[in-house]
This record gives C-alpha cells, sequence and structure tokens, in this order.
C-alpha cells in the first residue's frame, strides 16, 4: 500500500466525540499516523506479520493503520471506554478483523506479564504535561517491558534529553526517526489559539 | 495472554472463560504469524478456553512437533486464537473469583482502587 492510499484510509477514522482533558485525549493526525506506520514497515520491516500492541490507542488510528499494512494482531489497550468504544466501530467500519481491544490502566498493569510477548510496540502517548506529570515515562517503561524488538513512540522534543538518559539506564538504543510538528488543534476550551504547533520527536527504541 | 492483577493475586492465569456470545470472524490466515504465535503460548490455557467455547476442534493435548510445517494444525490453531471472538460474557481469575465483564468484544480488566 502506497503512503498516500494509507493516509486518505487514516482520514475516514473518526476521533473523539469529547477529548477528556485527564487523559491528554489528543488525536493522532492521519498525516502523522501513516508517516509513522509507513516507516515503521518499510525502514524497519516491524509491522507486517507482526504481533503489534498499541499503548493508550484511543480511537485506534495508529491500531487500524498497522492492521492495513498486515500485522498479525494489533491489540490495542486504553483506559476509556468511550474511546474503545469509537475504536470498535472503527474497525468494524473498515472491516478489519485482524485487531484486539482491551481496557485497562497501563499504570497499574504488571507489565512482566507481558514481558517480550510483543514483537512491536506503537503509540502515540500522553505528553504527560499539566495533570499527568510523568504519564509519558510510565507509558514507555510499559512499552519496553511488552516489546521483544522494538518501540515507536512521540514525545515532545523537549523531553529529549531527559528520555535519552532513562533509555541508557535502561540499556536500550534510542534513535530519533524524525522531528515532526505536531499540528494541536484546539481541543479544549483553555486552549486560547486556534491551533498550536508543537516539536515532537518521532522515536524508535530498540533492545540488544 | 490476559491476566488478573488483583491485589495478593500471584499467577492470576490463566483466565477462566465465561461466554454468553461468540462469535467466528474470519481472518486472514498467515501461517508464519501463527507459528510465530505458538510458543509465546500456554499451549493448555488455549485448549482451555477453545474448549469452553466450543472451538477445541480436535487439537491436541500435546502441542505437536514439528508444527510449522503442519498446516493443518495451524488453521486449527489459526481458528481459535484469532476467528473465535467472545462478545458477551466475562473472564475469571482462577485465585480471586474477580470477574472482568466483556462487552462487545472488550474485556475491562479495570480494577478498583481498593483492589489495585
Amino acid at each position: 500500500m502506497k503512503l498516500k492510499e494509507l493516509e486518505s484510509c487514516l482520514q475516514q477514522v473518526d476521533g473523539f466525540d469529547e477529548p477528556k482533558i485527564l487523559l491528554e485525549q489528543y488525536p493522532t493526525s492521519p498525516h502523522i499516523a501513516a508517516c509513522m506506520l509507513y516507516t515503521i514497515q518499510n525502514t524497519f520491516g516491524d509491522i507486517e506479520g507482526r504481533l503489534v500492541a498499541d499503548l493508550g490507542c484511543g480511537c485506534g488510528v495508529l491500531s487500524i493503520g498497522a492492521a492495513m499494512l498486515d500485522a498479525g494482531l494489533c491489540v490495542g489497550f486504553d483506559i476509556d471506554e468511550d474511546a474503545l468504544e469509537i475504536f470498535r466501530s472503527n474497525a468494524e467500519e473498515f472491516e478489519i478483523s485482524n485487531v484486539d481491544l482491551v481496557q485497562c490502566d497501563l499504570c497499574s498493569l504488571d507489565p512482566d506479564a507481558y514481558a517480550s510477548k510483543f514483537d512491536t510496540v506503537i503509540m502515540n502517548p500522553p505528553f504527560g504535561t499539566k495533570h499527568n506529570q510523568g504519564m509519558d515515562m510510565k507509558f514507555l517503561k510499559a512499552a519496553l517491558t511488552m516489546a521483544k524488538t522494538a518501540v515507536y513512540s512521540l514525545h515532545k522534543t523537549s523531553t529529549r534529553e531527559h528520555i535519552q538518559k532513562r533509555a541508557k539506564d535502561w540499556g536500550v538504543k534510542m534513535e530519533v526517526i524524525a522531528e515532526l510538528r505536531y499540528d494541536l488543534p484546539a481541543s479544549y476550551k483553555f486552549h486560547k489559539k486556534k491551533s498550536v504547533d508543537i516539536q515532537v520527536d518521532f522515536l524508535r527504541f530498540s533492545k540488544a | 495472554m490476559l491476566t488478573s492483577h488483583v491485589k495478593g493475586v500471584t499467577k492470576g492465569y490463566p483466565l477462566l472463560i465465561k461466554a454468553t456470545e461468540v462469535k467466528v470472524n474470519e481472518v486472514e490466515f498467515n501461517p508464519q504469524f501463527v507459528s510465530r504465535m505458538i510458543p509465546k503460548l500456554e499451549w493448555s490455557a488455549l485448549l482451555q478456553a477453545a474448549e469452553g467455547l466450543g472451538h477445541r476442534q480436535d487439537l491436541p493435548a500435546e502441542l505437536v512437533s514439528e508444527y510449522e510445517k503442519d498446516e493443518e494444525f495451524l488453521k486449527k490453531v489459526h481458528r481459535a486464537l484469532l476467528e473465535v471472538e467472545v462478545i458477551e460474557g466475562c473472564l475469571q481469575c482462577p485465585e480471586s473469583g474477580r470477574e472482568f465483564p466483556i462487552s462487545r468484544g472488550i474485556p475491562n480488566m479495570l480494577l478498583s482502587e481498593e483492589e489495585a
């Protein structure tokens, strides 16, 4: 499948009806999702025929894209049943059967139970701002435990140094695949501007 | 592969599946993927689950050797693992008895604050 094709398919994926501020529910744009998945498959071959986990999957744009790129199975994890319900109806609409959904709290989950069970973990985690400090690192820690081969994730560029240090402590290799401008449409009332660009890194973590 | 995380529960696996509605969805068969999934599974847990849902077919009690070459066998595992889906029911933790509801195909593994 071509990149453009993937992106235009992902434009049909429904997003959040009423995003929840406490969960930092920001959508992953079809463009970013398509570019991420396309690179993960074409440069690293980490989707086709793989068991993929999508942490904090929300409405499922990454999972659905991974399923379209012929993941063996993609399992989406999220705490919010409203988001999962939208995900479910998206998957139904696309007639995608190689996805599974689980409602759970990644922070209280014992990731050792899933240690290295998944080939690849993909995610656009909460950035860990406002009420959620450190949430991004909790997601990353869980992802690294669950993945056997690699973790692909989006993080604020401003946190790169910190993440690099933690990755080193954990003994995983981190590479910056791309620097993105994440165009965040004003989703919440406290947003004063119409939309704001934030600098985001697309990172790949691999296990030695 | 799901396990229970109720406090004090050490193993919490395998969860017992109680289904009230089961659906079979056709999923494209990928023999390599199924072969690679098998070592990740606890065979007895898969059997127990498939049996409970009435889809054991004639899967053997012990894992066959050289299963990656046995397409018939892989097809059966494919069916049990990927195509049989519990739409409504629950998963029960074998140790604590705690039940996790499954609704519209999505298991809810959330715990209350006292349980976590």
